[in-house]
């Protein structure tokens, strides 16, 4: 049938589609760019790709004048360390409270609704109490990310868990395995790529929080200079940093995404 | 088939022309004669007679007189709105002499101090806590707002004592976090202004040990407006300078309407009269377009150099910036302080004259 939704553009086609809205975009900034520069060569918003060039070769290839340390690559480690620190204690803490909440009755009594309260509660609201009780230093930061997507993590999977086929807990025990045995061999392994999942979608969240911890108190980080360069309007600094944050997310994402499919290849098994 | 294919096409196309309009919005604002200004103020001590004057009539009064329209638009981020003025959306601004500098300059956008407000006389305080003596700052984390009015007091306070900022480590930290922050225990040095500074020092163990009194002048907060707009509009200039003074005379008048007056400004900025009392006496307020003039046609020079060397030490000027003179610097009387060739901040004491003769 000639319809649209039937209709396949061929390699070439999609790959002139896929890049279509980013030339777009681009080709929109030049010109705009280029009416402001005209009026104000020194126009701040929008500068032009010699003096983001010049900013890039300044933050990534030079050491700083004052500290001598190349800052983009001080920044990415600080942001970096913070943010897989972070999420590793949430993936840690969701992936047990998830499976238990999942599966055991009585944990689930007990915490369900306690963890929908909990990721209801936005944590940027309440930093106060989180600076109080760690400090204003790294710990603050990584309990900030750790503290804002694992209540999202431990939902998701407790979810995942209860979607186990019943059938398939019955049969275990009527092989005669104990509660341990069935967590450890049947569910576990069956939580693992969809724990990956989880981490996945709340990445996006956790680089959120990542940026607003820099923001509040810190002396190095892609956030913290996001939002110092912000205060003289240095956006030839900020849009490179921006990119480069996009770039390390997708890559990120695009890694854990690769580490499931090799990791559990039974997952993309029959279908 | 022809016929769908032309519609993906539009479609693209009409994707690609609303991309474009909505970067054609930042397109910079033409300076001509107009009718309709827009000027952001923030929440600050000297600042807050403008609130009051936009709700209170007296915007709509002085902007009916010279037939014109002005907003005061209030921002909740004192640095957006001086963002905001640079890319050209807004005609005028509360801004500080330095952050004028550091970010409409530096950005190219010549502007022009119209008239300054007030100077901190000790609205900006380093806090220690536990520790009574500046010198006991040495080897110390500080908090503090970075590149903000609180740098540049802790490096001219520094460089009082023989130190420099290598003795110390400055924590970038939000102003919005400072009360909260001086509560953990590992922050034990910060530099801040009023209100949260008097907030803090209200706390056991916290010193005051060097506020802005032992630096007057240097820190003006002023109202900075588009030269370019200033010169086409000159309706827009006698209107805010008209704006200002019938608010400070009213402010200054010591009877029951200056009280109320107070009263008001104190509950918008989150306090109450003796609130707004006290942070007006750490405040030196130019009540009289005299007041203005005398500071302003003074001698200048110096405070100004102290001012464009920590810029340029930090690397605010300009990547271009050779030297803390690369921006020039007209002061009331003509001189320039730095490159005559490159003046893109001006102080001028035109139109509080007009007000001091009751020209306006």
């Amino acid at each position: 049938m000639r319809r649209l939704i039937n209709r396949q553009p061929d390699v070439v086609v999609r790959f002139g589609l896929m890049l279509l809205p980013f030339v777009a975009v681009i080709i929109a900034y030049m010109i705009a760019s280029e009416a402001r520069l005209s009026v104000n060569p020194n126009d701040k918003l929008l500068p032009g790709w010699s003096t983001i060039a010049a900013a890039i070769e300044r933050m990534a290839f030079l050491p700083d004048q004052r500290t001598g340390s190349y800052l983009l690559l001080q920044d990415t480690i600080s942001s970096l360390s913070r943010l897989g620190i972070g999420v590793a204690v949430a993936t840690l803490i969701g992936g047990i409270f998830g499976i238990l909440q999942g599966l055991i009755p009585y944990f689930r009594a007990t915490f369900n609704a306690f963890t929908g309260v909990l990721s209801m509660i936005p944590p940027l609201a309440v930093l106060p109490i989180l600076f109080i009780i760690f400090g204003l230093g790294e710990l603050a930061k990584v309990v900030l990310v750790a503290v804002g997507i694992a209540p999202f993590i431990i939902r998701d999977l407790a979810l995942r868990t209860e979607e186990i086929p019943h059938e398939e807990i019955i049969k275990a025990q009527t092989l005669g395995a104990s509660t341990w045995q069935i967590i450890l061999r049947i569910v576990v392994p069956q939580m693992l790529p969809r724990l990956i999942d989880g981490v996945r979608l709340s990445l996006g969240a956790a680089w959120l929080f990542l940026i607003a911890a820099e923001a509040i108190a810190s002396d190095s980080g892609l956030g913290y200079r996001i939002f110092l360069m912000r205060r003289y309007l240095a956006m030839d600094v900020i849009l490179p940093y921006v990119a480069w944050i996009t770039l390390l997310a997708f890559t990120l994402d695009l890694a854990l995404r690769l580490f499931q499919r090799i990791a559990f290849r039974w997952m993309y098994r029959g279908n | 088939m022809t016929s769908f294919r032309l519609s993906s096409l539009r479609l693209f196309a009409a994707a690609f022309v609303a991309t474009a309009l909505a970067f054609t919005a930042l397109s910079p604002a033409n300076a001509e004669a107009k009718k309709d200004f827009k000027v952001g103020w923030s929440i600050y001590v000297g600042w807050m007679p403008w609130g009051y004057a936009m709700d209170h009539g007296i915007v709509k009064k002085w902007a009916d007189k010279y037939d014109i329209n002005i907003e005061l638009v209030q921002f909740n981020d004192y640095i957006e709105g001086i963002n905001q003025f640079t890319a050209g959306a807004y005609d005028g601004v509360m801004a500080t002499n330095m952050d004028a500098l550091a970010i409409p300059s530096a950005g190219g956008v010549d502007s022009t101090i119209l008239l300054i407000c007030d100077y901190s006389d000790g609205n900006d305080v380093i806090i220690l806590k536990g520790k009574d003596k500046l010198e006991d700052i040495k080897g110390q984390k500080v908090n503090l707002v970075e590149l903000s009015v609180s740098h540049y007091v802790l490096a001219r306070a520094l460089e009082n004592i023989g130190m420099s900022e290598r003795d110390v480590t400055v924590v970038n930290t939000s102003d919005a976090d400072m009360i909260a922050a001086y509560a953990t225990p590992d922050v034990t040095a910060m530099v801040t202004w009023n209100p949260m500074a008097a907030e803090i020092l209200q706390q056991e163990g916290a010193y005051n040990v060097f506020d802005s009194t032992k630096l007057p002048g240097e820190i003006q907060d002023s109202l900075v407006v588009n030269t370019q707009t200033m010169k086409d509009n000159p309706a827009f200039a006698k209107a805010m300078t008209g704006i200002w003074y019938e608010t400070m005379a009213l402010m200054a008048g010591g009877d029951a309407a200056a009280e109320a007056a107070k009263i008001a400004m104190g509950e918008a900025s989150g306090t109450d009269l003796a609130g707004y009392e006290a942070q007006l006496a750490a405040t030196e307020m130019f009540y009289k377009p005299e007041d203005y003039i005398k500071f302003t046609e003074g001698n200048l020079v110096e405070l100004t150099q102290f001012v464009t060397k920590f810029l340029f030490d930090h690397g605010l000027l300009g990547d271009a910036a050779t030297s803390p003179g690369y921006i020039g610097i007209e002061l009331a009387d003509g001189t320039v302080v730095g490159d005559e060739s490159n003046v893109l901040l001006r102080y001028t004491t035109e139109y509080a004259k007009m007000a001091a003769e009751g020209k306006l």
